[in-house]
């Protein structure tokens, strides 16, 4: 797999990156107009999770470690912003983004702090564990969080402006919140984008493909693996903000270990040896869901089935697997 | 001081459950290297396949043969464990653990949905068998006797198990592949055969779990999911892979919950999670585990 990543050293042309990131973000903001709100808002949650998939990726595909507790901290998000509506009855959403990065921030640094010590399938068992322990929190301590009634997020202040008095909900969703959550949605592929080309990723890429070669070159691997926790960590959290009042209420299944397996989903679907496989898998799993869960009561089959095929053919997802197709395409037809 | 023994047969009922649980999924781990993350789904089915056995299809009969259908849902498991390895994992022992992680994932949807379609979204019990047996005084307590049967098994079974592995020809092999696959292929052992056998067994002890579980509560969807969660802890308390460790851990998570339960319940699961990750602290590998 190191193969695949040597040979594409990820540096390209902004040019090149224009030719398909433009259509795509012009696409993106006309969309209220093109589909209905309810496929707008499926699209919605299609863009938070992929801020969720693009944080997870960070350790998935760059730092080589599989969490499998991510859910915890997208959980932490959107509790923290129920938090700040119950007891510091705040609704602006600048403020909920803010107090979900320092939720998950602490969260992450306490969680970060054991699960670095470990890599492979205990780093995996052990963030599962701990983030059972925020689920089991949250469902027991229901006078805090509700129990599995959960909490209500109304809508928020969006810069600072309430929602029209007589503004429809699904409209305000679909259009208003739906351009917020863009807004935020590039900055965070933004920000991931820079740090994904930043040394500090070479770095963490190193660490993955060699732990002892990258140690006697002199990296500190415990705190590069640290840092890379906290930023995955808060980028799953801003997810986690992000997707509250969208879904208007937050329960305990948004932190169970089986959503976590849900995030892994996406962020394979989508593939995670590239930068837009999780962005891709991410609104592509949601759509398939929705379908899925429209079409049968056995949607897991449905969905599992897809993970098992595609683990074992398309280990590489869905972005992989077109690159490699155009890759020899483009060779045919050079010849 | 009867109290204390109630709350001792409480812990020891428990860790008798955990223990066929996590025992599995660690024998699985020890042998072929693999964390099924479906194993929780053929402990919630064997609960099923004896709950129908015992509740729907002999429900109307009282006789003392109804509690040799209990191992009916160990059998199932294990048919489902012999069929699934070569067919599904057996591609995965050469790729990285994330795929093997995400396979066994996919698993635990397809099965928790098989048990939907078989069973309905309705609970499932046997209670007869639990009924039947009565209830034992103790002090000035009464105490289920099935339960006493539960924790009889659960011993006996890790007694077997040790047997099996550590006096047995078989036994031998299956340590020997665990410790080095290659070298134990080189010698003529039949690893494939091998695999498969530990996966079954692993498969047969989770099924077992769920089928002594099932007259004392009833088998619910999700059940297998919160199961393998728990037997995680008792596994990295002991050690991945151990199967002392296993049975370790079983004792000290029932012991701990049991306790828990009783002082502070909204932290029983908390605390647990907590051990485990003050146990992975101190000693990463787990009390009994192996650092590879």
């Amino acid at each position: 797999m190191t193969e695949i990543a040597l040979a594409h050293p990820g540096v390209r042309s902004p040019l090149r990156t224009a030719v398909w990131a433009v259509p795509i973000a012009v696409l993106l903001v006309v969309v209220p107009w093109l589909l209905d709100s309810y496929r707008t808002i499926q699209l919605e949650y299609g863009l938070i999770f992929g801020i969720a998939g693009i944080g997870f990726n960070l350790l998935l595909g760059y730092t080589g470690l599989l969490s499998f507790g991510h859910a915890a901290y997208f959980g932490v998000g959107a509790y923290s912003v129920a938090f700040m509506v119950k007891y510091l009855h705040v609704s602006s959403m600048e403020l909920f983004l803010l107090g979900s990065i320092v939720g998950t921030l602490i969260v992450t640094a306490v969680f970060g702090y054991v699960c670095v010590r470990y890599t492979r399938i205990f780093f995996s068992i052990l963030a599962l564990s701990l983030s059972q322990v925020l689920w089991s929190l949250a469902f027991k301590f229901f006078w805090v969080t509700g129990g599995t009634d959960g909490l209500r997020v109304p809508t928020p202040k969006l810069l600072g402006m309430a929602a029209g008095e007589n503004e429809d909900k699904t409209y305000f969703l679909s259009h208003g919140y739906y351009y917020y959550v863009l807004a935020v949605f590039v900055i965070c592929v933004a920000v991931m984008w820079l740090i994904v080309h930043s040394p500090f990723a070479k770095a963490l890429q190193a660490i993955r493909d060699n732990e002892t070669r990258a140690r006697f070159v002199g990296l500190r691997i415990r705190s590069y693996r640290f840092v890379a926790f906290l930023v995955s960590g808060v980028f799953t959290g801003i997810a986690g903000a992000l997707w509250v009042p969208l879904n208007g209420l937050v329960t305990p299944d948004a932190m169970v270990w089986t959503f976590s397996g849900e995030i892994v989903f996406m962020t394979v679907l989508g593939g995670f040896r590239n930068f837009t496989g999780p962005i891709v898998g991410a609104v592509v799993y949601n759509f398939l869901k929705d379908y899925a869960v429209g079409f049968t009561v056995y949607w897991q089959t449905f969905m599992g089935v897809i993970l098992v095929v595609l683990v074992m053919v398309l280990p590489t997802g869905i972005v992989g697997s077109a690159k490699l197709l155009w890759g020899t395409a483009r060779r045919r037809l050079a010849r | 001081m009867d109290i204390l023994v109630i709350h001792l047969f409480n812990a020891l009922l428990y860790a008798s459950v955990l223990f066929l649980i996590a025992g599995g999924l660690s024998l699985i781990y020890g042998v072929m290297r693999i964390v099924n993350l479906a194993h929780g789904n053929l402990y919630a089915l064997g609960a099923f396949a004896t709950a129908s056995a015992v509740g729907q299809w002999f429900g109307g009969s009282n006789s003392v043969w109804l509690y040799f259908l209990l191992p009916t849902g160990a059998v199932a498991a294990a048919a489902i464990g012999a069929v699934l390895e070569p067919t599904l994992l057996r591609p995965f022992y050469r790729r990285p653990e994330e795929y093997q992680l995400l396979v066994t994932f996919g698993l635990l949807m397809i099965l928790e949905d098989v048990m939907r379609f078989i069973w309905g979204p309705y609970p499932v019990s046997a209670t007869v068998l639990f009924e039947k047996m009565g209830s034992a005084q103790i002090g000035e307590f009464i105490y289920p006797r099935y339960n006493l049967l539960v924790i009889g098994i659960g011993g006996l079974a890790a007694f077997l198990l040790w047997a099996f592995i550590y006096r047995t020809r078989f036994g031998v092999v299956l340590r020997a592949t665990s410790q080095d696959m290659r070298r134990a292929s080189a010698l003529g052992i039949n690893v494939n055969a091998v695999y498969v056998q530990a996966f079954t067994i692993g498969c047969f002890m989770a099924g077992l779990a769920g089928a002594i579980v099932v007259p004392g509560q009833s088998a619910v969807l999700g059940m297998g999911v919160d199961a393998l969660v728990l037997s995680f802890i008792v596994v990295v308390i002991g050690g991945l892979g151990s199967l002392e460790g296993a049975l370790v851990g079983a004792l000290i998570v029932g012991l701990l919950r049991e306790f828990a339960i009783s002082t502070f319940p909204e932290l029983e699961l908390a605390v647990l999670y907590l051990i485990a990750a003050v146990v992975l602290l101190v000693r990463p590998a787990g009390l009994f585990g192996r650092t590879t």
